[in-house]
């Protein structure tokens, strides 16, 4: 079995009366991809927060790289990058300058911070932009420095909190290919996120959270074929209609899900003639995620 | 497989210096404005009472007034280079620029973090708590060899104020709330310090509560180091001394409850 970079067991997180990670066991073998998926809430970032001893867990086991939190969370932070999800480069600075800022916080030698810096920016591809003020980036090319700022110290593991919120389509692309390039280095990587095209694209497993517990952990194609069969079939119609279906789905024991235009019948692979009218199309990762995490919005 | 992993331990001299790179990065950044605020705000209040208080008064406890204001202002230049850099800049780093979070995620704890953020303060307030001196000696202060230690005294007392500020950015839910602590706390400190008028002539509660005001122990410090040193400034000494040890312990404590849940 590989070494793990993360291993929680039975962790648990409580504010006050709001219990945001409930017993969550999370296994990340090194060198892998691991995908947090989850709606807001779930206790994604919570779980981060964790990971880095920005929050110290009210029960339970948390080894990072070999290192046990809380009390060897400083060592264990030495040796990981953390991408936050709100961006905080100091907007004053230039690329260039973040950069340097990040080699003496993460401990790099003074004879290889200058490749350091430069091999940040050449992960950032902002090469040519070393001397431009942050304040003067595109959104995508501040999140570009966020993660590269993450990597000045070569870390074995990388936290990513929902790496690509708010970005357009274009940027979002960027970035994964910026982050897959990373997986295929075998820099071990944790990554929340609730798009799930993200999760489904880049993680080599998924654990679905929800009310701060894995409700559900696996490949994505696993989880897909375990909890959503093979094929879906969607049938439009007005509301009256959906709720019609719904009903006869119920009666008759076949799984659904809503969403929003059309009411979802899973595992129809089998199933046929007596199915109403729709379209079929293959089982997806977002339909597992609607019908582990719930269809009501908290 | 052994790996040469960096050695840590509390308040190591790599993540101090990480606080303070930073800082000073970004110092480079706004030092223009910060300075322009740091030297001509003790300076108007140099000249506004030198000269307009002054011509009323001639001679405080055997000095010009021009001296005793010149070395009073001292105190209030540290004082206002430190605690609010400690008041605002803190809250507005964790609250609205998240760089705490940054900086806590790298191998840096909360102590290194306040008490680097402090050094940085206290190396400010050395430095622009200076300037009024040096202004009072264009304006006829002086010059004594005494005067090489006020950068020492004004780094001592700004690093106590540092983490006064500090502390106040932590325990504070909302920044519209420092003006309680600038009207209740700072603005009387810094009133009865014997800064402006010695505190002398001031009813007998104000002269004892001046005693235990960081503020007026780091005026006679800088008074005497220009004009000549007592044996009691051993006693002044020790008090900045403690009042800075013991502000550093709580900033850290509350900062941590503040950034750590």
């Amino acid at each position: 079995m590989p070494a793990l970079a993360i291993r929680l067991r039975g962790v648990v997180k409580r504010y006050g009366a709001v219990t945001a990670v409930d017993g969550l066991d999370l296994d990340l073998p090194e060198g892998t991809c691991v995908g947090l998926l989850g709606p807001n809430g779930a206790g994604k970032s919570t779980t981060m927060k964790l990971l880095t001893a920005q929050a110290i867990a009210d029960a339970g086991e948390l080894e990072v790289l070999g290192h046990t939190l809380p009390g060897d969370s400083k060592a264990a932070r030495a040796v990981m990058g953390v991408v936050p999800q709100l961006d905080n480069l100091d907007t004053t600075l230039t690329v260039e300058q973040n950069l340097l800022v990040f080699t003496y916080l993460y401990r790099v030698p003074r004879a290889q911070r200058h490749d350091a810096i430069e091999r940040a920016l050449t992960i950032a591809n902002l090469s040519d932009r070393r001397k431009a003020r942050v304040d003067q980036l595109s959104g995508g090319m501040r999140r570009r420095l966020l993660i590269a700022r993450a990597l000045v110290h070569e870390p074995r593991l990388v936290l990513l909190d929902e790496p690509t919120v708010g970005l357009d389509p274009q940027v979002r692309q960027e970035l994964w290919a910026l982050i897959d390039r990373l997986r295929s280095e075998g820099v071990s990587i944790l990554m929340s996120t609730h798009y799930i095209e993200e999760a489904e694209r880049l993680a080599d497993t998924v654990t679905v959270m929800s009310h701060g517990q894995a409700v559900a952990v696996g490949r994505p194609s696993d989880l897909v074929a375990e909890h959503a069969g093979r094929e879906a079939l969607e049938v439009y119609g007005a509301p009256s209609r959906l709720r019609e279906v719904e009903d006869e789905a119920r009666e008759r024991g076949w799984p659904t899900r809503r969403t929003g235009t059309s009411v979802t019948i899973l595992r129809v692979d089998g199933l046929n003639g007596d199915l109403p009218e729709g379209e079929r199309r293959m089982a997806t990762l977002e339909d597992v995620f609607v019908l582990l995490t719930g269809e009501e919005i908290a | 497989m052994i790996e040469s992993e960096p050695r840590v331990r509390r308040l190591d001299r790599a993540a101090l210096t990480g606080v303070l790179v930073r800082e000073v990065v970004n110092f480079g950044s706004f030092w223009r404005s910060s300075t322009f605020s740091s030297t001509v705000e003790p300076t108007i209040y140099l000249l506004a009472f030198g000269f307009g208080f002054g011509s009323l008064v001639s001679k405080v406890n055997g000095l010009d007034y021009v001296q005793f204001v010149g070395t009073g202002t001292v105190a209030t230049a540290v004082l206002f280079s430190s605690v609010f850099p400690g008041m605002f800049s803190t809250f507005v780093k964790y609250q609205f620029q998240h760089t705490y979070d940054a900086i806590l995620a790298a191998p840096v704890d909360t102590e290194e973090l306040v008490t680097g953020e402090a050094l940085w303060i206290a190396a400010r307030a050395g430095t622009y708590g200076c300037v009024p001196m040096l202004v009072a000696i264009a304006f006829g202060l002086n010059p004594s060899w005494g005067m090489f230690a006020v950068p020492l005294i004004a780094f001592i007392s700004g690093f106590g104020w540092a983490c006064f500020g500090i502390t106040v950015a932590a325990v504070m839910k909302s920044i519209d709330n420092f003006s309680y602590v600038t009207s209740t706390v700072i603005t009387p400190l810094f009133l009865v310090a014997g800064t402006f008028f010695p505190i002398s002539g001031l009813p007998q509660w104000a002269r004892i509560a001046a005693n235990v005001n960081p503020l007026y122990h780091c005026v006679q410090l800088v008074r005497h180091a220009v004009f000549g040193f007592h044996v009691e400034d051993l006693w002044h000494l020790a008090f900045i001394v403690a009042f800075g040890l013991l502000l550093w312990r709580v900033a850290i404590a509350r900062m941590e409850r503040r950034l750590v849940d």
